[in-house]
């Protein structure tokens, strides 16, 4: 049996040599550090969820209707009458959200440890890319079940162009189809959502994970193991302070991938909507042009920067102001290796400036995404009675906003001026042997 | 410049006993005789004597009005693309004017009414609120609707409308186009302690008088759409059609 495995394998191997190198650069000769942590899980667990997202929404489709008419029963069908249909449902929405944990931390990461910056910014600009079509592929997803959420999300989405001078209008018509959401808009976002947008979602994931290794993946230390001393027990060339991929690192992270799925398995067997989070209850009634939800929002994921587009006030006759900050805080992500110029990646050796930053940066994103969940609209009035809640809430918010964005603003100044004191970096990680 | 020049060279690169690197500019100019494969990497000497000068200028021309007509071409071939995403015949028809009948609105009561499958508000608005329009100017973003892509010249007027009590306007927020709630009591809302009655957006909390005036402050930049409209008789009026239009 071996013998015909390997004749199998030289058969190929005669026709394709370069298939077996590039196959072992890739996983079982590719060198990593050795120190990663608990932050290197998430890298995986994208890839793991983007496989769920595949394969579900595969299963799905074979039951969904595509048409304003039948697409919320075809939803309620999928969850009532097929086959352990809504496992695979849940599967599809529970994966969607836990996408973005896994995605939000996976940058995190990236900012913490410097791994953005030189040599590695096409890495990340390949990562903003795919977080970019991400959420474009989440917010046409949620469209597709037809609720009143859907509907209103869509709108409210869509007639983000409509901010735009001139073309605004007519681009809003062109997006839709229509003259509100409707039928020929259900039809494009399902075409783009599962043929589309997952094609462009893989090519980005191929090129992501090209460009890395490439360059060798960064670690907690920030320090280059490429040009640390040679030779470790595999190979005399490779770094002394790297390990091979496989089995060291499919072993961690299928360790991850386990603890992870055990987590994903209790959301959806126990708490699938996640208290609205996941799935807001105006989405559980059909899709109505004529009666917006009372507390209109987007899913939470999309919160933070939906919050920053609520803050921005309108002037000189557009709301253009906000739709530029919205999608300029993204921006910004994607611009951050030529925003921070430090020359040290790791946190750990980085300036105190940068520190305390860091952490006004999750602080103001994640108050951020309780202001566009509408949290804050209901926290205040409960814990200050009396208190005009739409200027305290725009005070909070603003002053959020302002947090998010003086991170960029204080990091570029904080390194392009020399103002930040690091501490010395080890020429090796800090765990070898 | 035959098609034997592009075969050989393609069979070059194909030929998994060499690099690329190997080869200068020179070799992939050189031309065999009939497209001939070559063994083991190596350009046999005959062939090599047999160079021949390129033509730069041609090979740029050919390059940039093969790239020309070829984008032109992909241009062309897009728009019908493009164009699939416009409102189809059948969604403009369904745009067609709306005859309402609005007898049955009792003072102070609104009535939404589909048109283009957009929400129209038709509101009888009382004495008591037409009053409170005046005054109000200074709370407001545009009170006198200047913006005249906001409403017909018939209805650039403080009550926004053909006939004072009459308000029709499209129910849709002008910030992200939800439709806002209907607030018509004279009293202190916890969104405005001095509220004069009028419309609020609970999406993003624009608020708009009983003319669908918007207020400052608020993300809404522009006060409510007022559709052409027209009064077939006092009890039904068309939606989507100029007075003028209508004769």
């Amino acid at each position: 049996m071996a013998n015909v495995f390997s004749r199998i394998g030289d058969w190929v191997n005669e026709r394709a040599p370069n298939l077996a190198p590039t196959y072992r650069k890739h996983m079982t000769e590719y060198y990593a550090p050795k120190n990663f942590n608990l932050w290197y899980y998430f890298g995986s667990l994208a890839l793991l969820v983007l496989v769920n997202q595949i394969v579900t929404g595969i299963f799905l489709t074979m039951n969904y209707k595509t048409s304003a008419a039948e697409a919320f029963n075809s939803v309620e069908y999928i969850m009532r009458d097929v086959e352990w249909g809504w496992l695979i449902r849940y599967m599809h929405s529970t994966g969607a959200s836990l996408f973005f944990v896994v995605v939000f931390l996976h940058m995190f990461r990236g900012i913490m440890y410097g791994s953005f910056k030189k040599p590695r910014e096409l890495v990340w600009i390949l990562g903003m890319l795919i977080f970019l079509v991400l959420m474009a592929e989440a917010f046409m997803g949620y469209v597709l079940p037809w609720g009143n959420m859907s509907f209103w999300g869509a709108k409210v989405i869509i007639s983000l162009f409509g901010t735009i001078p001139f073309i605004g209008d007519s681009l809003v018509q062109w997006i839709m189809g229509d003259f509100l959401p409707a039928d020929a808009t259900l039809n494009r976002f399902f075409a783009l959502h599962v043929i589309a947008l997952p094609l462009v979602l893989l090519l980005l994931v191929v090129l992501h994970l090209a460009a890395l290794h490439e360059v060798g993946s960064n670690n907690p230390d920030g320090v280059d193991v490429k040009h640390g001393p040679k030779g470790n027990r595999w190979d005399a060339n490779k770094p002394k302070d790297a390990i091979p991929f496989h089995p060291y690192y499919t072993v961690k992270n299928l360790f991850g991938t386990g603890f992870f799925i055990t987590v994903a398995a209790f959301i959806i067997f126990f708490a699938p909507t996640f208290g609205g989070w996941f799935l807001e209850h105006d989405n559980f009634t059909p899709a109505n042009n004529l009666v917006t939800p009372s507390h209109i929002k987007p899913s939470w994921y999309f919160t933070p920067f939906y919050a920053i587009l609520r803050m921005i006030p309108s002037y000189f006759g557009t709301a253009i102001w906000g739709v530029l900050g919205m999608f300029g805080a993204i921006l910004l992500l994607a611009l951050l290796p030529w925003i921070d110029k430090g020359e040290v990646r790791s946190v750990r050796f980085r300036g105190l400036g940068f520190r305390i930053a860091l952490g006004v940066l999750v602080v103001s994103f994640l108050a951020l995404g309780l202001v566009g969940a509408g949290v804050t609209a209901e926290v205040i009035p409960a814990w200050f009675p009396g208190v005009d809640v739409t200027t305290w809430e725009n005070a909070f918010g603003r002053l959020m906003v302002l947090g998010y964005f003086g991170f960029f603003v204080f990091v570029w100044i904080y390194t392009r001026f020399g103002f930040e004191k690091t501490k010395p970096v080890p020429e090796r990680v800090t765990m070898h042997d | 410049m035959q098609m034997g020049e592009v075969r050989f060279s393609l069979l070059y690169v194909a030929d998994a006993a060499v690099t690329l690197p190997e080869f200068a500019e020179a070799d992939f100019q050189s031309k065999p005789a009939n497209g001939a494969r070559i063994l083991n990497g190596k350009v046999p000497e005959s062939l090599m004597a047999n160079e021949e000068v390129v033509d730069h200028g041609r090979r740029r021309f050919l390059t940039v009005t093969t790239a020309v007509v070829g984008g032109a071409g992909v241009i062309a071939a897009v728009v019908p693309f493009i164009k699939s995403w416009e409102p189809s015949a059948r969604a403009k028809a369904a745009g067609a004017p709306v005859t309402v009948d609005i007898s049955a609105i009792e003072a102070g009561q609104k009535v939404t009414f589909a048109w283009r499958s957009l929400p129209v508000f038709v509101v009888n608005r009382t004495k008591d609120q037409l009053a409170q329009l005046k005054g109000l100017e200074p709370r407001l973003l545009d009170p006198l609707s200047s913006d005249a892509a906001q409403q017909p010249k018939y209805a650039t007027n403080e009550t926004r409308s053909i006939k004072p009590e009459w308000l029709v306007v499209i129910g849709l927020c002008t910030h992200l186009g939800c439709v806002p709630d209907f607030v018509p009591d004279i009293k202190p809302e916890p969104f405005d302690a001095n509220w004069k009655g009028g419309f609020y957006c609970p999406c993003h909390k624009s608020r708009y008088d009983l003319s669908g005036r918007v207020f400052s402050g608020v993300p809404a930049p522009k006060n409510l759409p007022v559709p052409p409209y027209h009064f077939i008789d006092d009890t039904h009026i068309q939606i989507g059609v100029d007075p003028q239009e209508a004769g």
